[in-house]
């Protein structure tokens, strides 16, 4: 049963990767429409952040991840580098549930 | 570039490991959630799986997985030839597609940096996640709770910054911004996956606006957008 799950859920989510990859291929898209993908895989990972960022399991995640995630992009607006980027957000993050906040 | 590949990868070793340690006492066995990195090799959805096969509903997990990871089907629509030119380099590409490996590839000027780029970071956050899975196994409860040191605002704070660059352009702003409301907002009362789905509701909007706009104009020829570009495209 396990294993019927496990490949099952790989398989599928492999034909989602690889239906998009492959199908860029057979579509002949005007170039307006070329220009929309990465538009609307901008939109989507926008969106993936801002759930992960302010959600858990469909509710609010508490005030210390949304926090070190601000913190972050304000270092990024600020053009710091990445590394510290991630390591500002996880740092402001960790600071703030060392001091008790949820 | 693979420094900052290398930032994101040791926080999804490090999240791979709580994977690999939550899964172990959930009950799953060894070789099950080393499997589960490997040809599954998404985050969020084995965590799910893990959860709901160990409530005792795999059907459920099965389907809320794969609603999960129905982006990654736009996402590969958005990469396209960014993973190679031969076929072989697409199949193999695609298992490496992710959320993170999208936003280091589409923050590089099209072409072969972009190509480049897919690719390091499609290894190395592959080869993180299941070395992290691997070391969660072997260290079981001795893993941290990676809530602690604030992990889980690394890959949000990092996504971000990936797209900043890209949200200089208006259409992409708005499209980003709208999108990642209408995902907040539908988070309490959709199931997971669809929320986020729905950012792509203003591209489509745009979309079909333009799509209909040519032979709107053959018609009606509203005044001010009637210069060279439609009645090149209108006549033939």
């Amino acid at each position: 049963m396990l294993i019927a799950v496990i490949l099952a859920l790989a398989a599928g989510t492999y034909g989602f990767r690889v239906a998009g990859v492959l199908l860029r291929d057979r579509l002949d898209l005007p170039a307006w429409a070329r220009r929309l993908l990465p538009v609307g895989a901008a939109a989507l990972l926008a969106a993936l952040a801002a759930t992960a960022a302010l959600t858990e399991a469909g509710r609010f995640a508490g005030w210390a991840r949304p926090a070190g995630v601000l913190v972050g992009v304000l270092l990024a607006w600020r053009r710091v580098p990445f590394v510290l980027v991630v390591v500002g957000a996880a740092g402001t993050t960790a600071l703030l549930r060392l001091l008790g906040v949820p | 570039m693979l420094r900052d590949v290398l930032a994101l990868g040791a926080a999804m070793l490090a999240v791979g490991a709580s994977f690999g340690a939550v899964a172990i006492a959930a009950g799953l066995p060894v070789w099950a959630t080393l499997t589960m990195s490997a040809v599954l090799y998404a985050g969020g959805a084995q965590f799910m799986a893990v959860g709901l096969v160990a409530a005792g509903s795999p059907l459920a997990a099965v389907l809320a997985g794969l609603l999960l990871n129905a982006r990654h089907l736009p996402f590969g629509l958005a990469l396209g030839d960014s993973l190679g030119p031969r076929l072989r380099h697409r199949l193999l590409g695609s298992h490496l597609l992710t959320d993170e490996t999208t936003a280091f590839t589409l923050a590089q000027p099209a072409g072969d940096a972009r190509r480049r780029a897919f690719w390091l970071a499609g290894t190395l956050l592959f080869l993180a996640w299941n070395a992290g899975t691997l070391l969660g196994v072997l260290a079981g409860g001795a893993v941290g709770d990676p809530a602690a040191l604030g992990l889980d605002a690394a890959s949000p704070a990092g996504l971000i910054a990936l797209l900043l660059p890209s949200l200089r352009d208006r259409d992409t702003r708005h499209a980003a911004l709208s999108g990642a409301a209408l995902a907040v907002a539908a988070t309490p009362l959709l199931p997971a996956g669809l929320p986020v789905l729905l950012a792509l509701a203003g591209p489509a909007v745009i979309a079909l606006r333009r799509r209909s706009t040519p032979t709107d104009d053959t018609g009606r020829a509203p005044g001010t957008r009637v210069g060279a570009e439609p009645t090149g495209e209108g006549s033939c």
